[in-house]
């Protein structure tokens, strides 16, 4: 079924949103390619819903265009879309059981015998045995997937997905999640799901756009956006980051080095998204995982090749495969660690004198005039 | 005042708590059932037997009434006034169906499209409960008067002409006729049907329509299989809240029609207060009452509401 055509391709071309004086989306261009697995993710109120409700054609867009292939469909009703919408708790039809739920689509279109279509769908969704059931006689996550059978059944261009596991409990969406990306293989449908769950996002899809107040902030892979954040609100949003404020002080052969809380450091030219001239700010990232603890004590076995920091531990937490751990430093107070629990050394308890130490080639540098913090709190949020 | 103390053991143990419950707690439900059920008792129940024995008593107003099991009365009472009974099903019938094509758009603007007006359209629904059932009732026969601006703009329109062909009216006037007892019952029970309508509207999720929409339903396609199945309970109990009522009536017959549109509610009145053919009256009423029963619980089993959310 995967096909290299370009008639799956959703172009948006400077589509915005307002509701009188708010700006829901600003205008944006964005093009999903065919068959590819698309997310938009963003904390509540970001304008992701927004932007995949103008696709479906739910809402009028204030500006821009809509293509799907080379059909220009913004000012096309719903009904009249290759799109089909999988909706945030579903809204299957209630007075309906589910084999006329997922046959509803076909139906609206003059399909005549739609029973073989159906029972292979609910097959793909492993729902066959409930065909004849209400809806809400099924449990949640076997709502979710009548909602995924209803919309794929249509062979839409686009399948739209709006928080389609957000009603779910942590295990069952995890299975989903795998469940979702498998079918997605399967039929080679272009997906664009809409989502606030980083992991989510990151674990299915290829593509991901990171929205802040009506903004893409970032599009990439899961693993550029998580290694190359371009701005604070991604570096803090997707996953964490420590973020420490820093001065430039020389640059070398493609290397910036950098002041921080007495002790220096080193960024690699390539991976600071922001200019730097000597003398200014900069902010200097590195990801918990990355970096190394070590106690005071053995400080002179560490290579001097290897950017360090000196700190006092506040906070530990076992997770079990890894040890969380909070050092006040200096150059950044609150720096998190998550060391895997290899072999645990006994003195790395709260109060503990450390040196923390990370490859320079992990460190990435942002354009200092940004809220360090931005992001940071959407994530306790969305958590709480 | 013993019945006040006595309450019913609980048939089934409360819910299973954490904690065990008070036994106070226990009986609150029965205690707060109380009042009704006393109420009910003293005025449906025993007035309700009452009537069923009038309704089997012979004698006559001089001598007394006696229980002598005379069934026979409600046969003759349903051969002499089987006319009356099939005007009331009738007219009841065809003012419930005027309710509902009056009543449905009403009750949808309400739900789906009034926006901040909202809950004025609502005040304009029940505003005619601020007045009396009589007055309101009066008042069409003033809209409706022979040389009133109504009757003059149907004849010439020439839709009295249509009307008369189809047996509503006669002649060239409204008044006395079944199309006035029609309006009027329409009137005065529509927003009996508008209220349900508008509830189990309002209930409906406004995701499915655009659920509906997006899986290629046409605005009339949504509306025909979802919004239409999903106000099925609406529908239900409107037709309901105004046939039953309607069915018994008597004053829209009494004031807007003539003695060719007296309904069953009418002859009961007569028999009761003029006549004072006591057994014949209360046979009437059972029959009427067997009847709507009979005709409501074959209605909602075809309707098929207790398969709906």
């Amino acid at each position: 079924m995967m096909t290299t055509d370009s008639s799956g391709d959703v172009r948006l071309s400077g589509i915005g949103k307002t509701y009188g004086s708010f700006t829901a989306v600003h205008p944006l261009d964005l093009t999903v390619p065919q068959g590819s697995f698309f997310a938009l993710l963003g904390a509540s109120g970001c304008g992701k819903t927004t932007t995949l409700r103008m696709i479906a054609g739910l809402e009028e867009p204030s500006s821009g265009t809509v293509h799907l292939g080379d059909q220009d469909v913004t000012h096309l009703p719903p009904y009249k879309r290759p799109v089909n919408t999988v909706f945030q708790s579903y809204a299957l039809f209630p007075h309906l059981d589910i084999f006329e739920n997922v046959a509803f689509g076909l139906r609206r279109r003059g399909i005549k015998s739609v029973k073989k279509q159906v029972d292979e769908m609910l097959e793909l969704v492993q729902l066959g045995e409930q065909a004849r059931k209400k809806p809400h006689q099924l449990s949640g996550g076997q709502q979710q997937r009548v909602a995924v059978a209803r919309a794929l059944i249509n062979h839409p261009k686009v399948l739209l997905l709006d928080e389609p596991l957000g009603a779910l409990d942590l295990k069952l969406r995890r299975q989903m999640q795998l469940e979702l990306k498998r079918i997605q293989t399967e039929v080679g449908i272009t997906f664009i799901h809409v989502t606030h769950d980083q992991e989510e996002a990151m674990t299915m899809a290829d593509t991901v756009a990171v929205m802040n107040a009506g903004r893409v902030e970032q599009l990439g892979s899961p693993t550029d956006l998580y290694e190359n954040p371009q701005t604070t609100f991604v570096a803090n949003f997707l996953g964490t980051s420590n973020l420490i404020e820093a001065e430039v002080d020389s640059k070398t052969g493609g290397e910036i080095v950098v002041r921080a809380g007495g002790g220096k450091l080193l960024l690699p030219e390539a991976r600071c998204s922001a200019s730097t001239t000597t003398g200014g700010k900069v902010l200097v990232g590195v990801r918990p995982e990355k970096i190394s603890l070590a106690h005071a004590d053995d400080a002179g076995e560490i290579s001097e090749a290897r950017n360090r920091i000196t700190g006092k531990i506040v906070d530990s937490s076992f997770i079990g495969v890894s040890t969380q751990y909070v050092v006040d430093s200096p150059a950044c107070p609150g720096f998190e660690v998550y060391a895997q629990n290899i072999d645990r050394d006994p003195r790395l308890v709260p109060g503990a004198e450390v040196v923390l130490h990370w490859s320079p080639a992990h460190t990435f540098g942002l354009d200092a005039a940004q809220d360090i913090d931005a992001g940071v709190e959407t994530v306790e949020e969305e958590a709480a | 005042m013993s019945t006040l103390t006595e309450a019913p053991p609980p048939l089934a143990p409360a819910a299973p708590e954490k904690k065990p419950p008070r036994k106070r707690g226990r009986f609150t439900p029965y205690w707060l059932l109380l009042p009704g059920i006393l109420w009910l008792l003293v005025f449906f129940a025993l007035p309700m037997l009452y009537q069923a024995s009038t309704s089997v008593q012979t004698g006559s107003l001089e001598q007394g009434y006696k229980v002598t099991w005379h069934f026979a009365t409600y046969w003759d009472a349903l051969s002499e006034y089987w006319p009356q009974f099939l005007r009331s099903v009738l007219y009841a019938a065809a003012a419930a169906v005027l309710c509902l094509l009056l009543g449905y758009p009403l009750a949808y603007l309400i739900a789906f499209r009034a926006g901040r007006w909202r809950n004025l359209i609502m005040i304009l629904v029940i505003a005619p409960f601020f007045t009396s059932f009589l007055i309101r009732t009066l008042a069409w026969k003033t809209i409706l008067a022979d040389s009133g601006p109504v009757v003059s703009t149907l004849n010439t329109l020439h839709v009295l002409d249509v009307t008369n062909w189809l047996g509503w009216t006669a002649g060239d006037r409204v008044l006395a006729t079944p199309l006035a007892v029609v309006c009027g019952l329409t009137y005065n029970f529509l927003p009996f049907m508008v209220l349900p309508l508008y509830t189990s509207l309002e209930r409906i999720d406004g995701r499915l329509h655009e659920a509906a929409g997006d899986l290629y339903a046409k605005p009339f396609t949504t509306f025909r299989k979802v919004t239409f199945p999903l106000s099925m309970p609406g529908v239900v109990s409107g037709t309901l809240l105004t046939f039953i009522p309607a069915a018994g009536d008597y004053v829209n017959a009494e004031l807007l029609g003539s003695t060719d549109t007296r309904m069953i509610g009418n002859v009961i009145q007569t028999q009761f207060l003029r006549i004072l053919d006591y057994p014949t009256a209360a046979a009437l009423s059972f029959i009427l009452m067997a009847a709507i029963l009979f005709m409501v619980t074959f209605y909602i089993r075809r309707s098929g509401t207790e398969d709906l959310v």
